[in-house]
């Protein structure tokens, strides 16, 4: 593909396909104020949506995540949670000590 | 009840020192200054590897920041990399783009009412509603609630610029260094995705009622994985969101009753 073709794959392919929802978010978001019923059961559709994102990001992983044991996965981000809630609800720290317990894990139980 | 700014619980006790005759530029650069270094750090390691990804299949430098940049959401750019790298249609890659995508919808909705000021001026409520993706919907939903109505949307688009600004640094990294890093490297940069997610809607979240979509969506996520792979996180959303709404409704019904 030239560079002229590939910029406009990515603009109706990519673009265009992800900018569609955003903008129909803007249009029906418009009635709503904060403090709405229908605003609460949306909060609630997109955090479960987050979450589910979370679990099957651990549970099904892409890529290099998919070559570490599932006991590993699931052992790193408990660990993260607990560090977490231990250290008064750190996030920083919490997303740090999962992430490099997952990296130590491999070297340590390999 | 619609004009929040006259009675909307932060807006006379809780309000921030500086916020006292600030202006839309200031409100801005507290948004720059009070996002964490967490979230866009994650941000800049995740498009890290983009940046190797589009560099391995022979995408121009200028092609990776432009999607990053204008399609600004990770799984649909990963997703649009590996269509283009197999070849296929314009109309393929674009369906499956957009089921990445469809989860935006709801975020979006839930975004604006928290951020929107009925006087303010529209354009910002458009530029906000176009970078909206997941990183950014939690950091927003996080803090602007402390913020003053008539600032959040200045705000938020500070937290937007940072963001913005941290995915395209690691994009360009990533192209450029072409990244051979070690294989348990590359494992944990993933990792930190979803541990920056749970634990941010953690932080987010005041009681039991707000907890309660998260523990849904965790169960539910990798069920509808295994039972309906294409719409797995639209379906998880709506059935786990919809059931924790019901639940909390019901049970603060009781309470009250």
């Amino acid at each position: 593909m030239s560079s002229h073709a590939t910029f406009i794959y990515i603009l109706l392919a990519g673009v265009a396909a992800t900018a569609v929802w955003r903008m129909l978010g803007l249009f029906l978001s418009s009635g709503l104020s904060e403090d709405s019923a229908l605003l609460d059961w949306v909060k609630a559709v997109s955090t479960a949506l987050v979450a589910g994102l979370v679990a099957r990001t651990v549970l099904f992983p892409p890529g290099a995540l998919a070559d570490v044991s599932l006991a590993i996965r699931m052992g790193a981000f408990g660990l993260g949670v607990a560090t977490y809630f231990a250290l008064r609800r750190n996030l920083g720290l919490g997303v740090l000590s999962g992430a490099s317990a997952l990296l130590v894990a491999q070297y340590v139980f390999r | 009840m619609d004009d929040t700014a006259l009675q909307g619980g932060s807006s006379a006790q809780g309000e921030p020192e500086w916020a006292k005759g600030a202006g839309r530029w200031l409100a801005f650069w507290h948004g720059v200054w009070e996002t964490p270094i967490v979230p866009p750090l994650i941000l800049s390691l995740t498009f890290l590897g983009f940046g190797a990804l589009t560099n391995g299949i022979g995408l121009s430098l200028l092609h990776t920041l432009f999607m990053t940049v204008f399609i600004f959401a990770l799984p649909g750019q990963v997703v649009l990399v590996d269509e283009m790298s197999r070849g296929a249609s314009v109309i393929t890659a674009a369906f499956a783009v957009t089921a990445t995508a469809v989860r935006l919808l709801p975020m979006t909705v839930a975004l604006l009412p928290v951020i929107r000021e009925r006087s303010g001026p529209k354009w910002m409520e458009f530029v906000i509603a176009y970078f909206v993706a997941i990183t950014f919907w939690v950091e927003t939903m996080r803090r602007t609630p402390a913020v003053p109505r008539r600032f959040r949307a200045p705000y938020t688009m500070g937290i937007a610029a940072v963001l913005i600004g941290a995915s395209v640094i690691g994009a360009l990294a990533g192209f450029l260094l072409a990244a051979n890093v070690p294989a348990a490297v590359a494992a944990a940069l993933l990792f930190l995705t979803p541990m920056y997610f749970l634990l941010s809607m953690l932080a987010s979240s005041r009681g039991a009622g707000e907890a309660m979509p998260i523990l849904a969506g965790l169960a539910l996520g990798p069920l509808m994985h295994l039972a309906v792979p294409e719409w797995d996180l639209l379906l998880t959303g709506l059935v786990g969101g919809t059931l924790s709404f019901v639940a909390v409704r019901w049970l603060r019904g009781r309470t009250l009753a």
